[in-house]
């Protein structure tokens, strides 16, 4: 069986930095997968050049064997990859309802549709009331998204990646600014995902990283340097003292 | 909660946001009221629906897709002649002149969509401006085809429907703006609160972000501005035919800003802003051309320093105070 | 009229050019503001020649500082007050702002001295032509010519060799990083924005015999000046300067050779040019 998600000697440079560096990875059909990495190890510029957001330097990125590389963010998106961005990426103006509802719409290919009713699709106002249920957004699904406090914020980011149906979900830190008691919650509902989509997560907190993966890889500087499963990856003594070793986890 | 009722309540809310506000009606009849009220102001009056519907073109991609552009007259100039040339040369007919002059303009937003795609707010302005003069020079050139500085003139228009023909007090050209302005906002309207007008609203709100749920943004924004020209194009058609003569002033550079300042003026994002701003507009200009016809654009200018300075915020919050006491619900745009 | 003479013609337009639109990109790249207001700036140069000469008798040369002052003392005044709080504004705003002024001067200046042309009387020793290798050139625009060049290379020298000029560059590079560095950014701004105004003022007088005077020439001029900016780019003064160049001999060439195109192929070549080279043609590529 093909892998969901592949890269082969991928490389992005930016002037003299080198961000990624020659990484060939490989996201497994209904993965839980990790990927962490001190500050500056490339993680998010990883997801940009998975998502299009990037464009490489070199190497490519299969999504299910297809080569992907020249696709645009949109295509992209089409055939199933979704993502949140470390810092929120919302529509400020909207209302979470308005936010969801867009990213459904275009999932059911409504977006193009100029003279439609957004209440007249059954589909889209079905899965736009599932999303916000789901997430707890139902009592404030008519106000401001940018009104709202940071904690509902980073809910509605998740949400919209979900509102996606992806079948490949990309998360950069998303528990990133989440209270301690939401984080979980938030963790199981990335749990709660059916078991075909696959899942990277990049996470800084070790309690989460290791509650969640069944395999973890570690970036640094742009390389992989190790990959393997929890109990491999906390052994590793390069792991241990190029990362763990500043006692992120005990 | 039970998700069925979660799902009424959605609907409910997409349901209420495109619904038309009682104070919406208010705007229309009073439209239609002036016509009987103000006999004696009704070429005024059609100066007014004229450029709101001129601003509610700019309104569609400036409000809702967030692309600014200082060449618009191009689009209203390629109407106007259009309709006028029509007029000369094949029908009188002057509902054929408004389709035949939006689907050039039309097509002229089509074609020039790609260069306003790329790059930021700057080389947008620096591009539309650049497209709006070289229509200007383009006109003064063919001087063979629109008349150079002379203009086109002896255009002679036809009866509306065949049965309503023009008159020198404004009477049907009045009627005539106002029904095409009101049918194009009904369409707008209709657009904006589509799915397809919410995924404008998401490019405009956050391009990253749009892309990243799948919105096709260069094919969202080419549709926006071509219906946008064509929208400019009726206001220049309705211009051209309304008042039997088309100059090279419709391409001009101060009917672009002009129509940027009407639109800063009743605020962009919310359809009515161009026939608000239109009407404070048009009054203003009428009010000071009665003690200085001459300088007319110093007080235009003044006007715009004043507005970008601080007045904006003045004059937003009072409208804002108003719409809301008046309605209780949606308030003015930004 | 031969291939050469145009070029020359072309030369000194294009000179005049990049005096008055060299303040306006080093604008651009400071603040990141487009003024289309700049044009007014030269008009106001423009009028203090005119009118210097007109009613008092001033000689040409003698009224070249004074439109310089002029221009930059309004330049001065209306950054202090106006400009600056517009810096944090939208570009769509600050356009519109600068456009307001724009019709404020155009009018203010028609109601003041009325809108005819402007003519002046050169001084006989700039008058006429003479010839240098059979080619025929103008004694006004080998002047122009020879003053402008001295101007661009005391420009290029102040920008690339003084003190000021690294401090303007680092702040044009980055504001952030340079306040950082404890440049005064803001005092250098409103130094700038005075020295570039007093240019276009200088510029403004210098093309009277060139480009023509009335109240309508910032809205005339401004397409010329965005031009000369945004293909020449706000990094360098070269880019500017060979951009003006370029229009200054393209235009004139157009003109003689094609002069029923008129202004089309200037705008649109630099409708082209920003599309192929959004950041300017000479503009080295930001990251
Ligand atoms: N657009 C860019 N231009 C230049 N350099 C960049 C760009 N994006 C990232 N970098 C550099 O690439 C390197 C990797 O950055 P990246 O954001 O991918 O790290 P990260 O692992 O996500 O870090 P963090 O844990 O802080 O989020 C850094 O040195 C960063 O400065
Ligand atoms: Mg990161």
């Amino acid at each position: 069986m093909t892998a969901a998600l592949e890269t082969i000697g991928l490389i992005m440079r930016f002037g003299g930095i080198t961000a990624t560096d020659d990484v060939s990875f490989t996201l497994e059909r209904g993965a839980r997968h990790a990927l962490i990495g001190p500050n500056g190890a490339g993680k998010t510029t990883f997801v940009n050049l998975l998502t299009g957001v990037l464009t490489p330097s070199a190497g490519k990125v299969l999504l299910g064997g297809e080569d992907i590389t020249a696709l645009n963010r949109e295509a992209r998106v089409k055939r199933g990859i979704a993502r949140t961005f470390q810092i929120n990426q919302l529509f400020g103006a909207m209302t979470p309802l308005e936010m969801i509802a867009l990213v459904v719409s275009e999932r059911l290919g409504e977006g193009g549709r100029p003279l439609a009713r957004l209440d007249a699709s059954p589909r889209l106002v079905e899965e736009t009331a599932d999303i916000l249920a789901r997430f707890r957004l139902d009592d404030i699904m008519d106000e401001r998204i940018s009104t709202l406090p940071y904690g509902k914020q980073r809910q509605i980011e998740i949400a919209a990646a979900f509102a996606a149906k992806p079948s490949v979900l990309l998360l950069d830190e998303p528990a990133a600014g989440v209270p301690e008691a939401e984080r979980r919650e938030l963790l199981d509902l990335v749990g709660s995902l059916p078991e075909d989509v696959s899942v990277l997560l990049i996470e800084h907190d070790m309690d989460l990283v290791f509650r969640f993966a069944t395999r973890i890889t570690v970036l640094v500087n742009g390389r992989v340097l190790a990959e393997g499963d929890p109990s491999e990856v906390a052994r590793d003594p390069a792991v241990k003292a190029a990362y763990l070793g500043e006692g992120a986890h005990g | 909660m039970s998700t069925a009722d979660l799902t009424a309540r959605v609907r409910g809310s997409l349901v209420l946001a495109r619904k038309w506000h009682p104070a919406e009606f208010v705007v229309w009849v009073m439209a239609a009221a002036a016509f009987v009220l103000f006999p004696r102001q009704l070429l005024l009056l059609n100066e007014i629906a004229i450029l709101a519907l001129f601003a509610l073109s700019l309104d569609l991609i400036v409000g809702y897709a967030g692309i600014v552009s200082l060449g618009h007259a191009a689009f209203l100039g390629m109407g106007a002649y259009t309709a006028g040339l029509i007029a000369l040369h094949v029908t009188a007919d002057p509902l054929v002149g408004l389709v035949i002059g939006m689907a050039a303009s039309g097509l002229l937003g089509l074609v020039t969509s790609p260069l306003v795609l790329k790059g930021n707010d700057l080389t947008r302005l620096m591009v539309t401006l650049g497209i709006g003069l070289l229509m200007l020079e383009l006109a003064n050139s063919l001087g063979w085809l629109t008349g150079g500085a002379d203009g086109l003139q002896g255009i002679a228009m036809g009866k509306i429907l065949g049965i309503f023909e023009f008159d020198l007090f404004g009477k049907t050209a009045y009627a005539y703006s106002l029904t095409v302005l009101f049918l194009l906002f009904v369409l707008a309207r209709r657009i904006v609160h589509s799915p397809f007008g919410l995924s404008l609203r998401a490019v405009r709100d956050n391009p990253l972000r749009a892309a990243s749920s799948g919105v096709p943004i260069p094919w969202r924004l080419a549709a926006v501005y071509t219906l946008s020209a064509a929208y400019a194009g009726a206001a220049g058609a309705l211009l051209a035919q309304t008042t039997q003569f088309v100059s090279l002033d419709v391409l001009d550079f101060h009917r672009s800003a002009d129509v940027m300042l009407v639109l800063i003026i009743g605020g962009a994002g919310w359809l009515y802003g161009g026939i608000v701003g239109a009407a404070v507009f048009k009054l203003l200009q009428d009010w000071i051309a009665w003690f200085t016809p001459q300088y007319w654009q110093f007080w235009i200018g003044l006007f715009l320093v004043a507005f970008v300075l601080g007045g904006r915020e003045i004059l937003h919050g009072g409208i804002r105070a108003l719409v809301a006491r008046v309605s209780g619900r949606r308030g003015g745009g930004s | 009229m031969t291939l050469l003479t145009i070029l020359i013609d072309g030369i000194a337009y294009g000179m005049v050019l990049f005096v008055l639109a060299s303040g306006l990109s080093v604008t651009l790249g400071l603040m990141n503001f487009v003024n289309l207001a700049h044009g007014a700036f030269a008009m106001v140069g423009g009028y203090v020649t005119v009118l210097l000469m007109q009613r008092l008798g001033v000689p040409f040369l003698a009224t070249l500082p004074a439109a310089f002052l002029v221009a930059a003392l309004a330049g001065l005044v209306l950054e202090r007050t106006l400009y600056r709080p517009m810096y944090a504004k939208s570009h769509l705003d600050q356009v519109m702002f600068s456009i307001g002024l724009v019709f404020m001067a155009v009018a203010a200046m028609k109601y003041a001295v009325g809108s005819q042309q402007q003519i002046i009387s050169l001084p006989s020793f700039l008058l006429g032509r003479f010839d240098v290798f059979g080619v025929s050139v103008g004694r006004y625009r080998l002047f122009v010519i020879v003053l402008c060049g001295l101007l661009a290379l005391a420009l290029f020298w102040g920008f690339v060799r003084t003190r000021f000029g690294s401090r303007l560059r680092a702040a044009v590079d980055d504001a952030r990083v340079a306040r950082g560095l404890g440049i005064p950014v803001t005092a250098l701004f409103a130094v700038t924005f005075a020295v570039g105004s007093g240019l276009a003022g200088l510029g403004g007088a210098l093309g009277v015999e060139l480009l023509g005077l009335d109240p309508t020439f910032p809205l005339k001029f401004m397409i010329y000046f965005l031009i000369v900016v945004t293909v020449g780019g706000t990094t360098t003064i070269t880019g500017p300067f060979f951009a003006a160049m370029l229009l200054g001999v393209a235009d004139v060439g157009g003109k003689y050779f094609i002069p029923q195109a008129g202004a089309f192929i200037i705008y649109g070549v630099m409708v082209a040019l920003l599309i192929l080279r959004p950041e300017g043609l000479f503009a080295r590529s930001r990251s």
